[in-house]
Protein backbone atom coordinates (compact mmCIF):
# COMPACT_ATOMS: atom_id res chain seq x y z
CA UNK A 1 0.00 0.00 0.00
CA UNK A 2 1.46 3.37 -0.88
CA UNK A 3 1.33 5.90 1.50
CA UNK A 4 0.11 8.99 -0.07
CA UNK A 5 1.17 11.75 2.73
CA UNK A 6 4.00 10.89 5.79
CA UNK A 7 4.95 13.64 8.17
CA UNK A 8 7.93 12.72 10.46
CA UNK A 9 9.25 15.01 13.50
CA UNK A 10 7.99 17.92 11.98
CA UNK A 11 7.71 21.39 13.89
CA UNK A 12 7.15 24.37 12.52
CA UNK A 13 8.20 28.08 14.11
CA UNK A 14 6.21 30.96 13.18
CA UNK A 15 8.62 34.30 13.31
CA UNK A 16 11.70 32.31 13.99
CA UNK A 17 14.51 34.76 16.13
CA UNK A 18 12.01 37.44 16.96
CA UNK A 19 10.74 38.44 19.48
CA UNK A 20 7.21 36.86 18.56
CA UNK A 21 8.52 33.85 17.21
CA UNK A 22 5.58 31.12 18.24
CA UNK A 23 5.82 27.36 18.05
CA UNK A 24 2.72 25.90 16.10
CA UNK A 25 4.10 22.10 15.55
CA UNK A 26 5.90 20.29 17.78
CA UNK A 27 7.48 16.90 16.78
CA UNK A 28 4.37 15.73 14.39
CA UNK A 29 4.50 12.31 13.24
CA UNK A 30 1.77 11.07 11.00
CA UNK A 31 0.80 8.83 8.48
CA UNK A 32 -1.81 8.94 5.95
CA UNK A 33 -2.90 5.95 3.99
CA UNK A 34 -4.32 5.61 0.53
CA UNK A 35 -8.07 6.09 0.30
CA UNK A 36 -8.57 6.83 4.43
CA UNK A 37 -11.11 9.35 5.70
CA UNK A 38 -9.45 11.44 8.61
CA UNK A 39 -11.03 13.54 10.65
CA UNK A 40 -8.22 16.12 11.79
CA UNK A 41 -9.75 18.09 15.76
CA UNK A 42 -8.52 20.33 18.00
CA UNK A 43 -9.02 23.67 19.61
CA UNK A 44 -8.31 26.77 18.35
CA UNK A 45 -4.26 27.61 17.81
CA UNK A 46 -3.44 23.79 17.96
CA UNK A 47 -1.69 23.95 15.04
CA UNK A 48 -4.45 22.21 12.57
CA UNK A 49 -3.94 24.80 9.85
CA UNK A 50 -0.53 24.84 9.67
CA UNK A 51 -0.46 21.28 9.37
CA UNK A 52 -2.22 20.92 6.78
CA UNK A 53 -0.37 23.75 4.90
CA UNK A 54 2.93 21.14 5.34
CA UNK A 55 1.15 18.80 3.15
CA UNK A 56 1.29 20.45 0.20
CA UNK A 57 4.10 22.67 0.49
CA UNK A 58 3.18 26.25 1.36
CA UNK A 59 4.99 26.41 4.92
CA UNK A 60 8.60 25.36 4.96
CA UNK A 61 9.16 22.93 7.91
CA UNK A 62 11.42 24.22 10.34
CA UNK A 63 12.37 20.63 11.37
CA UNK A 64 11.36 17.34 10.23
CA UNK A 65 10.34 15.82 7.06
CA UNK A 66 7.15 15.79 4.52
CA UNK A 67 6.86 12.89 2.45
CA UNK A 68 4.12 12.88 -0.49
CA UNK A 69 4.04 9.29 -2.24
CA UNK A 70 7.76 9.02 -0.82
CA UNK A 71 9.09 11.22 -2.15
CA UNK A 72 10.75 13.92 0.49
CA UNK A 73 8.74 17.27 -1.04
CA UNK A 74 11.63 19.76 -0.13
CA UNK A 75 14.25 18.25 -2.01
CA UNK A 76 15.69 20.10 -4.91
CA UNK A 77 14.42 18.56 -7.99
CA UNK A 78 11.01 18.31 -6.42
CA UNK A 79 8.30 20.63 -8.38
CA UNK A 80 5.82 22.30 -4.99
CA UNK A 81 3.24 22.20 -8.05
CA UNK A 82 3.10 18.97 -9.06
CA UNK A 83 3.11 17.79 -5.55
CA UNK A 84 0.44 20.51 -4.90
CA UNK A 85 -1.63 19.02 -7.51
CA UNK A 86 -1.70 15.69 -5.75
CA UNK A 87 -2.52 17.40 -2.89
CA UNK A 88 -5.74 19.44 -3.19
CA UNK A 89 -6.13 22.00 -0.10
CA UNK A 90 -9.33 23.73 0.32
CA UNK A 91 -9.05 26.74 3.05
CA UNK A 92 -11.32 27.90 5.56
CA UNK A 93 -13.80 30.33 3.55
CA UNK A 94 -12.54 29.68 -0.06
CA UNK A 95 -15.31 31.82 -1.07
CA UNK A 96 -12.97 34.35 -0.09
CA UNK A 97 -10.46 33.29 -2.83
CA UNK A 98 -13.33 33.53 -5.82
CA UNK A 99 -11.69 35.97 -8.44
CA UNK A 100 -12.73 35.26 -12.22
CA UNK A 101 -15.48 37.01 -13.95
CA UNK A 102 -17.51 33.46 -14.60
CA UNK A 103 -17.67 30.40 -12.59
CA UNK A 104 -16.52 28.25 -15.64
CA UNK A 105 -13.38 30.27 -15.50
CA UNK A 106 -12.79 30.90 -11.78
CA UNK A 107 -12.88 26.39 -11.52
CA UNK A 108 -10.46 26.70 -14.99
CA UNK A 109 -7.75 28.41 -12.89
CA UNK A 110 -6.09 25.27 -11.39
CA UNK A 111 -6.59 23.10 -14.83
CA UNK A 112 -4.97 25.49 -16.77
CA UNK A 113 -2.32 26.34 -14.39
CA UNK A 114 -1.20 22.68 -14.90
CA UNK A 115 -1.44 23.13 -18.20
CA UNK A 116 -4.52 21.39 -19.30
CA UNK A 117 -5.90 21.48 -23.16
CA UNK A 118 -9.46 23.19 -23.28
CA UNK A 119 -11.22 20.13 -23.59
CA UNK A 120 -9.93 18.37 -20.92
CA UNK A 121 -10.18 21.51 -18.60
CA UNK A 122 -14.14 21.97 -20.00
CA UNK A 123 -14.43 18.44 -19.00
CA UNK A 124 -13.00 18.22 -15.61
CA UNK A 125 -14.99 21.72 -14.65
CA UNK A 126 -17.80 19.72 -15.40
CA UNK A 127 -17.20 17.13 -13.35
CA UNK A 128 -15.91 19.28 -10.50
CA UNK A 129 -19.00 21.21 -10.80
CA UNK A 130 -21.28 17.98 -10.54
CA UNK A 131 -19.40 16.53 -7.93
CA UNK A 132 -20.32 19.82 -5.78
CA UNK A 133 -23.86 19.16 -6.76
CA UNK A 134 -24.53 22.48 -8.85
CA UNK A 135 -25.98 22.31 -12.87
CA UNK A 136 -22.93 23.02 -14.84
CA UNK A 137 -24.86 24.80 -17.77
CA UNK A 138 -26.94 27.43 -15.23
CA UNK A 139 -24.06 27.97 -13.46
CA UNK A 140 -20.68 28.08 -15.56
CA UNK A 141 -21.58 31.93 -17.18
CA UNK A 142 -23.08 33.59 -14.11
CA UNK A 143 -20.28 35.98 -11.86
CA UNK A 144 -19.35 33.94 -8.65
CA UNK A 145 -20.41 36.86 -6.50
CA UNK A 146 -23.82 36.96 -7.22
CA UNK A 147 -23.80 33.40 -6.14
CA UNK A 148 -25.73 31.99 -2.51
CA UNK A 149 -23.04 31.99 0.44
CA UNK A 150 -23.50 28.17 0.17
CA UNK A 151 -23.09 28.37 -3.90
CA UNK A 152 -19.79 30.02 -3.71
CA UNK A 153 -18.55 27.86 -1.21
CA UNK A 154 -19.74 25.13 -3.51
CA UNK A 155 -17.76 26.79 -6.80
CA UNK A 156 -14.35 27.90 -4.78
CA UNK A 157 -14.59 24.13 -3.55
CA UNK A 158 -14.75 22.86 -7.27
CA UNK A 159 -12.08 24.80 -8.13
CA UNK A 160 -9.71 22.52 -5.81
CA UNK A 161 -11.58 19.29 -7.18
CA UNK A 162 -11.28 20.46 -10.93
CA UNK A 163 -7.61 19.63 -10.08
CA UNK A 164 -8.50 16.30 -9.70
CA UNK A 165 -6.00 15.72 -6.55
CA UNK A 166 -5.69 12.37 -5.25
CA UNK A 167 -5.79 13.86 -1.53
CA UNK A 168 -8.11 16.02 -0.55
CA UNK A 169 -7.62 18.66 2.84
CA UNK A 170 -10.39 20.76 3.97
CA UNK A 171 -10.08 22.92 5.97
CA UNK A 172 -13.81 23.93 7.86
CA UNK A 173 -15.37 23.40 4.76
CA UNK A 174 -18.91 23.25 6.49
CA UNK A 175 -18.15 26.38 9.37
CA UNK A 176 -20.57 29.63 8.16
CA UNK A 177 -23.63 27.27 6.34
CA UNK A 178 -27.07 26.94 7.59
CA UNK A 179 -28.15 23.76 8.68
CA UNK A 180 -29.31 22.38 5.37
CA UNK A 181 -25.86 23.85 3.55
CA UNK A 182 -24.03 21.60 5.71
CA UNK A 183 -25.94 18.60 5.67
CA UNK A 184 -25.48 18.80 2.06
CA UNK A 185 -21.88 19.52 1.77
CA UNK A 186 -21.05 16.73 4.32
CA UNK A 187 -23.42 14.28 2.26
CA UNK A 188 -21.58 15.20 -0.95
CA UNK A 189 -17.89 14.72 0.44
CA UNK A 190 -18.95 11.50 1.86
CA UNK A 191 -20.32 10.53 -1.60
CA UNK A 192 -16.78 11.94 -3.20
CA UNK A 193 -14.93 10.26 -1.17
CA UNK A 194 -17.22 7.03 -1.86
CA UNK A 195 -16.72 7.58 -5.78
CA UNK A 196 -13.57 8.63 -6.51
CA UNK A 197 -11.86 6.87 -3.18
CA UNK A 198 -9.56 9.76 -2.76
CA UNK A 199 -7.99 10.01 0.00
CA UNK A 200 -9.64 12.94 2.55
CA UNK A 201 -8.80 14.84 5.16
CA UNK A 202 -11.26 16.67 7.45
CA UNK A 203 -10.36 19.31 9.64
CA UNK A 204 -13.52 20.24 11.96
CA UNK A 205 -14.33 21.88 15.48
CA UNK A 206 -17.45 20.06 15.13
CA UNK A 207 -17.34 16.69 16.94
CA UNK A 208 -21.06 15.47 14.98
CA UNK A 209 -19.75 15.98 11.57
CA UNK A 210 -16.31 14.02 11.92
CA UNK A 211 -18.07 11.28 13.69
CA UNK A 212 -20.39 10.63 10.72
CA UNK A 213 -17.94 10.76 8.32
CA UNK A 214 -14.46 10.10 9.04
CA UNK A 215 -13.46 6.66 9.78
CA UNK A 216 -9.99 8.22 11.70
CA UNK A 217 -9.59 10.76 14.09
CA UNK A 218 -6.14 13.00 14.85
CA UNK A 219 -6.66 14.87 17.85
CA UNK A 220 -4.01 17.72 17.95
CA UNK A 221 -3.10 19.92 21.18
CA UNK A 222 -0.61 22.51 21.50
CA UNK A 223 0.80 21.78 18.05
CA UNK A 224 1.05 17.76 19.07
CA UNK A 225 -1.10 14.53 18.20
CA UNK A 226 -2.45 13.90 21.22
CA UNK A 227 -4.53 10.82 20.14
CA UNK A 228 -4.98 9.23 16.64
CA UNK A 229 -7.02 5.92 16.35
CA UNK A 230 -10.20 4.39 14.88
CA UNK A 231 -13.11 7.19 15.23
CA UNK A 232 -14.82 4.69 18.18
CA UNK A 233 -11.39 4.26 19.98
CA UNK A 234 -10.41 8.09 20.11
CA UNK A 235 -14.38 9.19 21.47
CA UNK A 236 -13.67 6.79 24.21
CA UNK A 237 -11.40 9.18 25.56
CA UNK A 238 -13.43 11.77 26.85
CA UNK A 239 -11.05 13.04 29.61
CA UNK A 240 -8.38 13.20 27.27
CA UNK A 241 -10.72 15.27 24.84
CA UNK A 242 -12.13 17.14 27.50
CA UNK A 243 -9.00 18.39 28.61
CA UNK A 244 -7.70 19.56 25.21
CA UNK A 245 -10.93 21.49 25.11
CA UNK A 246 -12.77 19.64 22.93
CA UNK A 247 -15.68 17.10 23.80
CA UNK A 248 -17.61 14.24 22.23
CA UNK A 249 -20.98 14.08 20.25
CA UNK A 250 -23.67 15.01 21.80
CA UNK A 251 -25.25 11.56 21.73
CA UNK A 252 -22.46 10.08 22.72
CA UNK A 253 -22.15 12.20 25.82
CA UNK A 254 -25.72 11.20 26.48
CA UNK A 255 -25.03 7.46 26.43
CA UNK A 256 -21.92 8.19 28.78
CA UNK A 257 -24.28 9.71 31.39
CA UNK A 258 -26.39 7.27 31.23
CA UNK A 259 -23.86 4.56 31.51
CA UNK A 260 -22.70 6.69 34.67
CA UNK A 261 -25.99 6.55 36.65
CA UNK A 262 -25.84 2.28 35.82
CA UNK A 263 -27.35 2.19 32.40
CA UNK A 264 -26.00 -0.74 30.55
CA UNK A 265 -25.68 1.08 26.89
CA UNK A 266 -22.85 1.21 24.95
CA UNK A 267 -20.75 4.04 24.80
CA UNK A 268 -19.03 3.71 21.50
CA UNK A 269 -22.45 5.18 20.17
CA UNK A 270 -21.48 8.03 17.29
CA UNK A 271 -24.64 9.04 15.23
CA UNK A 272 -28.44 9.22 16.79
CA UNK A 273 -28.96 6.23 14.45
CA UNK A 274 -27.17 4.44 16.40
CA UNK A 275 -28.10 5.57 19.99
CA UNK A 276 -31.85 4.88 18.89
CA UNK A 277 -30.77 1.32 18.42
CA UNK A 278 -29.22 1.39 21.39
CA UNK A 279 -31.88 3.03 24.04
CA UNK A 280 -34.46 0.95 22.43
CA UNK A 281 -32.66 -2.26 22.74
CA UNK A 282 -32.12 -0.90 26.77
CA UNK A 283 -36.21 0.05 26.98
CA UNK A 284 -36.59 -3.73 25.81
CA UNK A 285 -34.56 -5.28 27.94
CA UNK A 286 -36.41 -3.88 30.38
CA UNK A 287 -39.49 -4.68 29.60
CA UNK A 288 -41.19 -0.87 28.39
CA UNK A 289 -41.21 -1.53 25.59
CA UNK A 290 -42.13 -3.97 23.26
CA UNK B 1 6.84 36.91 2.77
CA UNK B 2 6.34 40.49 4.99
CA UNK B 3 7.76 38.36 7.87
CA UNK B 4 10.58 40.83 8.17
CA UNK B 5 8.81 44.32 8.35
CA UNK B 6 10.03 45.82 11.50
CA UNK B 7 8.76 49.35 10.64
CA UNK B 8 5.04 49.66 11.75
CA UNK B 9 5.11 46.82 14.20
CA UNK B 10 4.91 47.45 18.07
CA UNK B 11 6.62 45.11 20.86
CA UNK B 12 4.41 45.26 24.14
CA UNK B 13 6.95 46.32 27.13
CA UNK B 14 6.69 48.25 30.26
CA UNK B 15 9.76 50.01 30.16
CA UNK B 16 10.23 53.43 30.60
CA UNK B 17 10.13 54.36 27.47
CA UNK B 18 6.87 52.65 26.91
CA UNK B 19 5.37 53.97 29.47
CA UNK B 20 6.05 57.51 28.26
CA UNK B 21 3.40 59.82 27.03
CA UNK B 22 3.22 59.27 23.17
CA UNK B 23 2.98 63.39 22.42
CA UNK B 24 6.44 63.72 24.53
CA UNK B 25 7.79 60.57 22.35
CA UNK B 26 6.44 62.46 19.19
CA UNK B 27 8.12 65.50 19.98
CA UNK B 28 11.62 64.15 21.01
CA UNK B 29 11.67 61.97 17.89
CA UNK B 30 11.31 65.23 15.89
CA UNK B 31 13.93 67.04 17.87
CA UNK B 32 16.15 64.07 16.93
CA UNK B 33 14.92 64.58 13.22
CA UNK B 34 15.64 68.23 13.17
CA UNK B 35 19.42 68.35 15.15
CA UNK B 36 19.51 64.78 12.54
CA UNK B 37 19.81 67.65 9.49
CA UNK B 38 21.30 70.55 11.32
CA UNK B 39 24.79 68.34 12.57
CA UNK B 40 27.04 67.97 9.78
CA UNK B 41 30.40 66.45 11.99
CA UNK B 42 31.04 62.82 12.60
CA UNK B 43 30.98 63.28 16.43
CA UNK B 44 27.51 64.86 15.81
CA UNK B 45 26.26 61.76 14.25
CA UNK B 46 27.96 59.58 16.73
CA UNK B 47 26.65 61.26 19.78
CA UNK B 48 23.28 60.95 18.07
CA UNK B 49 23.35 57.60 17.35
CA UNK B 50 24.48 57.40 21.04
CA UNK B 51 21.77 58.63 21.86
CA UNK B 52 19.30 56.32 19.63
CA UNK B 53 21.28 53.15 21.14
CA UNK B 54 20.85 54.81 24.55
CA UNK B 55 16.90 55.03 23.95
CA UNK B 56 16.89 50.98 22.57
CA UNK B 57 18.61 49.73 25.45
CA UNK B 58 16.47 51.74 27.80
CA UNK B 59 13.37 50.57 26.36
CA UNK B 60 14.14 47.21 26.10
CA UNK B 61 13.91 46.49 22.20
CA UNK B 62 15.90 43.91 21.11
CA UNK B 63 19.04 45.41 18.97
CA UNK B 64 18.87 42.53 16.42
CA UNK B 65 15.19 43.89 15.86
CA UNK B 66 15.51 47.03 15.79
CA UNK B 67 18.69 46.86 13.32
CA UNK B 68 16.79 44.84 10.83
CA UNK B 69 14.38 47.85 10.31
CA UNK B 70 17.24 48.90 7.98
CA UNK B 71 17.50 46.23 5.81
CA UNK B 72 14.66 47.93 2.86
CA UNK B 73 16.69 50.67 3.18
CA UNK B 74 19.97 49.06 1.76
CA UNK B 75 19.59 49.80 -2.19
CA UNK B 76 18.94 53.41 -1.15
CA UNK B 77 21.73 53.61 0.99
CA UNK B 78 23.79 51.91 -1.34
CA UNK B 79 22.83 54.12 -4.23
CA UNK B 80 23.04 57.62 -1.67
CA UNK B 81 26.62 56.81 -0.94
CA UNK B 82 27.83 55.82 -4.11
CA UNK B 83 25.94 58.99 -6.32
CA UNK B 84 27.76 61.43 -2.91
CA UNK B 85 31.14 59.69 -3.59
CA UNK B 86 31.03 60.12 -6.96
CA UNK B 87 29.58 63.24 -7.54
CA UNK B 88 32.05 65.23 -5.27
CA UNK B 89 35.29 67.04 -5.70
CA UNK B 90 38.36 67.36 -4.24
CA UNK B 91 41.38 65.33 -3.26
CA UNK B 92 41.47 62.36 -4.50
CA UNK B 93 40.82 58.71 -2.83
CA UNK B 94 40.91 56.53 -5.75
CA UNK B 95 39.37 55.99 -9.16
CA UNK B 96 36.98 53.75 -10.97
CA UNK B 97 37.63 54.26 -14.92
CA UNK B 98 36.43 57.47 -15.63
CA UNK B 99 34.35 57.91 -12.74
CA UNK B 100 37.12 59.54 -9.60
CA UNK B 101 35.87 59.52 -5.58
CA UNK B 102 36.99 61.53 -3.41
CA UNK B 103 37.86 61.90 0.38
CA UNK B 104 35.20 64.90 0.51
CA UNK B 105 32.48 62.47 -1.23
CA UNK B 106 32.97 59.45 0.56
CA UNK B 107 32.53 61.63 3.50
CA UNK B 108 29.25 62.97 2.37
CA UNK B 109 28.28 59.71 1.74
CA UNK B 110 28.80 58.27 4.70
CA UNK B 111 27.26 61.63 6.43
CA UNK B 112 24.32 61.10 4.37
CA UNK B 113 24.23 57.66 4.61
CA UNK B 114 24.23 57.98 8.39
CA UNK B 115 21.31 60.06 8.56
CA UNK B 116 19.48 58.10 6.51
CA UNK B 117 19.41 55.33 9.05
CA UNK B 118 19.88 57.20 12.49
CA UNK B 119 16.25 58.60 10.73
CA UNK B 120 14.78 55.70 10.42
CA UNK B 121 15.87 53.62 13.68
CA UNK B 122 14.85 56.98 14.92
CA UNK B 123 10.86 56.67 13.88
CA UNK B 124 11.14 53.05 14.38
CA UNK B 125 11.36 53.37 18.06
CA UNK B 126 8.84 55.38 18.14
CA UNK B 127 6.91 52.82 16.46
CA UNK B 128 8.00 49.37 18.64
CA UNK B 129 7.88 51.18 21.83
CA UNK B 130 4.13 53.21 21.14
CA UNK B 131 1.49 51.03 20.53
CA UNK B 132 -0.93 52.49 17.64
CA UNK B 133 -4.02 53.61 19.55
CA UNK B 134 -1.40 55.76 22.25
CA UNK B 135 0.11 57.00 19.08
CA UNK B 136 -2.73 58.32 17.22
CA UNK B 137 -4.23 59.75 20.26
CA UNK B 138 -1.19 61.50 20.78
CA UNK B 139 -1.62 62.80 16.79
CA UNK B 140 -4.64 63.51 18.08
CA UNK B 141 -4.14 65.37 20.77
CA UNK B 142 -1.21 67.64 19.23
CA UNK B 143 -3.71 67.99 16.02
CA UNK B 144 -6.29 69.23 18.21
CA UNK B 145 -5.38 72.92 18.51
CA UNK B 146 -5.35 73.56 14.81
CA UNK B 147 -9.11 72.41 14.80
CA UNK B 148 -10.34 75.85 15.32
CA UNK B 149 -8.39 75.91 11.48
CA UNK B 150 -10.86 73.75 10.66
CA UNK B 151 -8.72 70.34 10.66
CA UNK B 152 -10.20 67.49 11.26
CA UNK B 153 -7.87 66.11 13.95
CA UNK B 154 -10.16 63.49 15.30
CA UNK B 155 -11.41 61.92 12.09
CA UNK B 156 -7.75 61.94 11.14
CA UNK B 157 -6.45 60.38 13.49
CA UNK B 158 -9.78 57.71 13.68
CA UNK B 159 -8.38 57.19 10.11
CA UNK B 160 -5.05 56.46 10.89
CA UNK B 161 -5.73 54.12 14.01
CA UNK B 162 -8.03 52.20 11.48
CA UNK B 163 -5.74 52.34 8.62
CA UNK B 164 -2.66 50.99 11.09
CA UNK B 165 -5.28 48.26 12.40
CA UNK B 166 -5.75 46.88 9.41
CA UNK B 167 -2.28 46.57 8.09
CA UNK B 168 -1.72 43.47 9.61
CA UNK B 169 -4.64 42.23 8.95
CA UNK B 170 -4.63 42.92 5.15
CA UNK B 171 -1.21 41.23 5.21
CA UNK B 172 -2.96 37.76 6.70
CA UNK B 173 -5.58 38.16 4.26
CA UNK B 174 -2.84 38.69 1.28
CA UNK B 175 -0.88 35.71 2.67
CA UNK B 176 -3.75 33.44 2.97
CA UNK B 177 -5.40 33.91 -0.27
CA UNK B 178 -1.55 33.79 -1.55
CA UNK B 179 -1.30 30.61 -0.17
CA UNK B 180 -4.91 29.47 -1.58
CA UNK B 181 -4.07 30.49 -5.05
CA UNK B 182 -0.84 28.69 -5.11
CA UNK B 183 -2.40 25.73 -3.72
CA UNK B 184 -4.47 26.17 -6.82
CA UNK B 185 -0.98 26.20 -8.88
CA UNK B 186 -0.53 30.06 -9.02
CA UNK B 187 2.70 31.23 -9.44
CA UNK B 188 3.74 34.67 -8.61
CA UNK B 189 7.39 33.76 -8.75
CA UNK B 190 8.60 33.34 -12.03
CA UNK B 191 8.22 35.26 -15.78
CA UNK B 192 8.48 38.22 -16.64
CA UNK B 193 6.75 41.86 -15.85
CA UNK B 194 3.53 41.23 -17.67
CA UNK B 195 3.39 37.69 -16.52
CA UNK B 196 4.05 38.66 -12.88
CA UNK B 197 1.26 41.55 -13.27
CA UNK B 198 -1.32 39.23 -14.54
CA UNK B 199 -0.25 36.51 -11.85
CA UNK B 200 -1.26 39.22 -9.48
CA UNK B 201 -5.47 39.40 -10.35
CA UNK B 202 -6.19 36.55 -8.59
CA UNK B 203 -4.88 37.92 -5.66
CA UNK B 204 -6.27 41.63 -6.33
CA UNK B 205 -9.43 40.47 -6.38
CA UNK B 206 -10.13 38.61 -3.80
CA UNK B 207 -7.73 41.02 -1.54
CA UNK B 208 -10.40 44.34 -2.41
CA UNK B 209 -13.67 42.16 -2.41
CA UNK B 210 -12.35 41.64 1.28
CA UNK B 211 -11.49 45.20 2.04
CA UNK B 212 -14.69 46.59 1.03
CA UNK B 213 -16.26 43.44 3.01
CA UNK B 214 -14.39 44.56 6.40
CA UNK B 215 -15.33 48.64 5.80
CA UNK B 216 -18.71 47.94 5.57
CA UNK B 217 -18.77 45.25 8.64
CA UNK B 218 -16.61 47.83 10.67
CA UNK B 219 -18.59 51.06 9.88
CA UNK B 220 -21.71 48.88 11.07
CA UNK B 221 -19.83 47.49 13.99
CA UNK B 222 -18.69 51.16 15.03
CA UNK B 223 -22.48 52.33 14.62
CA UNK B 224 -23.92 49.77 16.11
CA UNK B 225 -22.01 51.51 18.97
CA UNK B 226 -23.30 54.38 18.58
CA UNK B 227 -20.02 56.10 17.08
CA UNK B 228 -20.69 59.65 15.18
CA UNK B 229 -17.04 61.43 15.08
CA UNK B 230 -15.61 62.92 18.06
CA UNK B 231 -17.95 65.46 19.08
CA UNK B 232 -18.16 65.16 22.81
CA UNK B 233 -16.60 61.71 23.26
CA UNK B 234 -14.64 61.31 26.37
CA UNK B 235 -11.77 58.31 26.80
CA UNK B 236 -11.57 55.69 29.38
CA UNK B 237 -7.54 56.75 29.27
CA UNK B 238 -6.79 60.45 29.39
CA UNK B 239 -3.32 61.43 28.07
CA UNK B 240 -1.40 62.93 31.22
CA UNK B 241 1.89 64.57 30.88
CA UNK B 242 3.76 63.65 34.30
CA UNK B 243 7.63 64.61 36.25
CA UNK B 244 8.91 61.33 34.14
CA UNK B 245 7.57 63.47 30.87
CA UNK B 246 8.95 66.14 31.65
CA UNK B 247 11.92 65.10 32.38
CA UNK B 248 12.82 63.09 29.15
CA UNK B 249 11.69 65.80 27.28
CA UNK B 250 13.62 68.24 28.33
CA UNK B 251 16.71 66.39 29.17
CA UNK B 252 16.58 64.67 25.64
CA UNK B 253 15.99 68.11 24.31
CA UNK B 254 18.61 69.76 26.28
CA UNK B 255 20.88 67.14 25.18
CA UNK B 256 20.48 67.17 21.56
CA UNK B 257 20.25 70.91 20.84
CA UNK B 258 24.22 70.55 22.80
CA UNK B 259 24.56 68.61 20.27
CA UNK B 260 23.27 70.61 17.07
CA UNK B 261 24.55 73.72 18.31
CA UNK B 262 28.40 72.93 19.47
CA UNK B 263 28.90 69.97 16.84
Amino acid sequence: MTVPIKVETLSYTYNPGTPLARTALDDVNLEIGDGEFIGLIGATGSGKSTLIQHFNGLLKPTRGRVLVDGVDIWQKDVRLKDIRTKVGLVFQYPEHQLFEETVFADIAFGPRNMGLGDDEINARVRRALELVGLDFEAVKGRSPFELSGGEMRRVAIAGVLAMEPSVLVLDEPVSGLDPRGRDELLEELARLHRRSECTVILVSHSMEDVARLAKRLVVMHKGKVVADGPVREVFRMTDLLKEVGLGVPQVTEVMHELARRGKDVRTDVLTVEEAKAELLRLLRGEGRVR
Amino acid sequence: MFGNLTIGQYIPGDSLVHKLDPRVKIFITLVVITVLFLVSTMAGYGLVLLFILGAVLLAHLPMRFVMRGVRPLLFILVLTFGLHLFMNEGRVLFRVGPLVAPYEGAFKGFAMSMRLVLLVLATSILTLSTSPIELTDGIESILSPARVLGVPAHELAMMMTIALRFIPTLLEETDKIMKAQMARGADFETGNVVQKAKSLVPLLVPLFVSAFRRADELAMAMEARCYRGGQGRTRMKQLRVGAKDILAAIGSTAALVAVAVYL
